[in-house]
């Protein structure tokens, strides 16, 4: 046992080291470290129970811990009809087939790598691996959605199976754009611009809208599912009663299975209800297989009359068991938690991200509600988002309505995981068409709501500014 | 539950600070650690060292069956790849923990990724001019470079490179029940008796193919050789907990998600071949086994190499057992079962994700594994390691 008087010994040691420094305060400039504001649990992101510690390339695809038997088999399964290819009917492989006849992937993971993120294309004939292009026409239909443009359906289809034509292509040029800082230091940024090509049924009709969306990360959307409706509708601020220029709204979308008008939570403009549908969206419209949810083939009225005979690879092409299975792979893929919080600089960014109220939007802590999986269930979350749709500026803006979401608002997305993307995919890209190369540009595209905070961010000196950056990075 | 756990190892550590002055058979020291984590090392390097010998050794049969295409030199390359496949397979156990092999430089999706889809390398039945080999105008070269470039171009089953695009170069397509993939040595002749087209270019692309493997061999190697940045990092400057638990990180992670969930239950409820990790040549039994022995490897600080040599040392299982003997008996006795379960399992694996008798046996083996994997969690924790899979 340490004697008493050794303990008072100590303390006196203690205390003294503490206070010399603040001694010496007029002698010397002397900055004292920021405190230590890591929280308890901080590095749990998704929670106590779903988050992975896996930094490696496939940091987000590990399930959440603890899922037995036919949990771990379903969720296998999932993942091995998220990746593989699908193939044209008919085929051997006869629990794959059905791909197309208009197609964007051939898998999930060929847009969601690794179940990552996308970049987009790095020249003006590169492939668009997980860049796709939704389309409409002015007005809304029945249900309150987009109006799709008449002969090419709701999204353009670049690709198709063997005998038909796509639906062309998409060519991206980038102009540059110098962001000046008020200390005098610069930022290129590199606004794209799209050209339609090699169009396969015709010209588009006069007018038509459309809007570039990359695939994202996929990983804690069953945390994102689980936020209770209420949570979500609390942050929103339409009319900005408490004047911090940030309104926030919530998107309000058909949901195919209930037939109802419900809250919007996934998507770059929060524009499906559930993981289910945001699903079974992606296979009938990214890569032509039919679901239960979807079961009509994706061409519109005057593609449809020019394959009369089209193959079919089942009705419907996924079957329920197994689109059960990549919706449950979906709802359990864990989200990676945090590093290097107790960093000195991460801190210093965080308290930063704070100040200039990035966390306005991208709102740090929230509770999930009380879901059937436990991993899911009232959990403690860190995902950076509100799950609400902002006014981003005119820069940005795809000038195409999406339910509520008008043409210059996009829902904040999440920001878990950030930091991992160059090790998963192998590239720093954000933003809604990975215009951004890096975290630093994507905060300078911020505008609209956010123009405030990055004005703020602006006015940060250097050191504060790769602080910031080096705590999202932590994310 | 956790904090039950924590509540009650606060007792023990106050519990046993009053016992001070007694021997502590259950101090596991820094230096104790540092043991354990030397000796991973060593067994890291003397894997991929054992590695790269064998995939140099089926570079020179390649190199001698492309030059001289007769069915006796193809052979040879066949039995190479298996032999090959036995080391590299004991090499997943270092997955998943951020390094060398799969951080953000990782050349792991380079040399191992599957499934894969044929017809973006090589023609396929029903499609005889798919894939590189049989585009001459996309891609007039085929070197490592290209192929590098192609990897999981467009998709994560659009593999181009390393051991799986080998062996279906080796073997083709496995369309028969009771055999492996019967690709005729001929599709290498060029000339009288070729068959196929593009035969030249197929030996071009499985020369590229081992050669970039043999590459990523060897950048593995200068990661891991003393003095290599991440034995550094791994061995000196990382702490040493962390270090441990990225030891445990890795066999879990292998053991659950990947050998038990990947490499067998997805094949098992889908009863596909195409979801088979070396569906061409019929080796999976080998795939999981040597997994297994993997597995073995990092949690008893113990390599048996090619040669024969044995790398050994203080291991995770010495450290836990001193802290908590009857855990640690417990992953022993379970890794016993599920060395049975999984040695039980009998080529080819594509009928044995069908036939009644074989489900039971890759059943079990599964569950055999998750088991494992959760009881070294269970064990690790005993070590300070807080983890679950």
């Amino acid at each position: 046992m340490i004697k008493l008087s050794t303990f008072f010994v100590l303390c006196f040691l203690i205390v003294s080291m503490i206070y010399l420094p603040a001694c010496k305060k007029n002698e010397a400039v002397i900055v004292p470290p920021p405190p230590d504001v890591s929280e308890l649990n901080e590095e749990y992101s998704g929670g106590l129970l779903a988050t992975t510690f896996d930094f490696s390339e496939n940091a987000f695809g590990r399930e959440v811990p603890g899922l037995q038997g036919t949990q771990a088999d379903d969720f296998a399964v999932g993942n091995s009809f998220f990746r593989n290819n699908w193939v044209s009917s008919p085929a051997t492989t006869t629990a794959r087939d059905g791909l197309g006849i208009m197609l964007n992937a051939q898998s999930c993971g060929g847009c969601h790598a690794k179940d990552g993120r996308a970049a987009p294309p790095t020249s003006p004939t590169a492939p668009l691996n997980g860049l796709l292009f939704r389309l409409s026409v002015p007005g809304i239909t029945v249900h309150g959605s987009p109006n799709p443009e008449p002969i090419y359906g709701g999204q353009l289809n670049n690709r198709a199976i063997s005998g038909v034509t796509p639906e062309g292509y998409v060519s991206t040029t980038y102009s540059q754009i110098v962001e000046n800082y008020p200390d005098g230091s610069t930022c290129n940024l590199r606004k794209p611009t799209y050209t339609f090509t090699n169009l396969g049924y015709g010209a588009m009709q006069a007018g038509f809208m459309f809007s570039p969306r990359i695939a994202n990360q996929v990983m804690g959307l069953g945390l994102l599912e689980a936020i209770p409706e209420a949570t979500i509708l609390a942050f929103a601020d339409e009319n900005d009663a408490n004047k911090d220029e940030i309104s926030g709204k919530a998107n309000q979308v058909y949901n195919v299975v209930s037939k109802k008008t419900e809250l919007g939570r996934f998507g770059w403009k929060a524009n499906q209800p559930t993981i289910m549908q945001q699903t079974a969206g992606a296979f009938i419209g990214d890569m032509g297989i039919t679901s239960s949810l979807f079961p009509n083939e994706n061409l519109t009225p005057a593609q449809a009359a020019l394959y009369p005979n089209l193959p079919n690879g089942g009705t419907p092409e996924i079957e329920d068991a197994n689109l059960n299975r990549v919706v449950f792979y979906m709802r359990t893929l864990a989200v990676p938690g945090r590093r290097n919080i107790a960093d000195a600089l991460v801190i210093k960014g965080k308290q930063l991200f704070n100040q200039i109220n990035c966390v306005g939007c991208h709102k740090t802590k929230i509770q999930t509600g009380i879901d059937a999986l436990a991993q899911l269930s009232q959990q403690t979350i860190r995902p950076y988002t509100d799950l609400l749709l902002h006014d981003m500026g005119t820069a940005l803006a795809d000038n195409r309505p999406d339910f509520l979401a008008s043409g210059t608002e996009w829902r904040t997305p999440p920001l878990w995981g950030l930091g991992l993307v160059k090790t998963v995919n192998g590239h720093t890209t954000l933003l809604h068409d990975g215009r951004a190369g890096n975290v630093e540009e994507a905060i300078l595209w911020h505008s609209g709501e956010a123009e405030k905070s990055k004005t703020e961010f602006k006015k940060l000196n250097k050191a504060d500014r790769i602080a910031l950056i080096k705590f999202t990075e932590s994310l | 539950m956790k904090k039950l756990f924590l509540l009650a190892s606060l007792t023990a550590t106050v519990f046993f600070a009053c016992k001070k002055n007694k021997i502590d058979n259950t101090l596991v020291t820094d230096a104790d650690k540092k043991e354990v984590i030397l000796n991973h090392a060593n067994i890291v390097l003397a894997s991929y060292e054992d590695s790269y010998a064998l995939v140099a050794a089926l570079r020179t049969k390649i190199e001698t069956f492309t030059a001289i295409p007769i069915a006796a030199n193809f052979e040879e390359c066949k039995t190479a790849w298996k032999a090959s496949r036995v080391v590299y397979n004991q090499t997943d156990a270092f997955r998943f923990s951020d390094g060398p092999i799969d951080d953000e430089n990782g050349p792991e999706g380079t040399m191992n990724a599957w499934p894969m889809d044929e017809n973006f390398i090589d023609y396929v039945e029903g499609d005889f001019t798919a894939g590189i080999i049989n585009n001459p105008t996309g891609f007039p070269i085929i070197n490592p470079e290209i192929l590098e470039s192609q990897n999981e171009n467009g998709g994560e089953t659009n593999i181009a490179t390393g051991y799986h695009a080998i062996e279906f170069l080796l073997w083709g397509q496995d369309l028969s029940t009771t055999t492996a993939g019967q690709r005729p040595y001929t599709d290498y002749v060029t000339g009288a008796g070729g068959t196929n087209s593009n035969q030249a270019r197929r030996a071009m692309y499985l020369k590229a193919a081992v050669d970039l493997l043999a590459q990523n061999f060897e950048y593995l190697i200068n990661k891991w050789k003393v003095g290599g940045a991440y034995r550094t990092k791994f061995t000196t400057q990382m702490p040493v907990d962390s270090a441990l638990t990225s030891m445990v990180r890795s066999i879990g992670s292998l053991t659950k998600g990947e050998l038990a969930g990947e490499r067998m239950s997805v094949a098992l409820t889908n009863k596909d071949q195409e979801d088979e990790h070396s569906c061409f040549s019929d080796n999976t039994h080998i795939d999981v086994q040597y997994n297994f022995i993997g597995i073995q490897n990092v949690y008893m600080g113990k390599y048996v190499r090619s040669n024969g040599q044995v790398v050994q040392g203080k291991s995770l299982s010495d450290l836990i057992s001193r802290k908590d003997a009857a855990k640690n008996n417990l992953v022993l006795a379970q890794f016993t079962d599920a060395k049975n379960k999984l040695f039980a399992i009998q080529p080819p694996f594509d009928q044995e994700i069908i036939t009644p008798a074989g489900r039971e046996r890759v059943t079990a083996a599964i569950n055999a594994c998750r088991s494992l994997a959760d009881k070294m969690a269970d064990a690790a924790f005993a070590l300070g390691v807080k983890i679950s899979f």
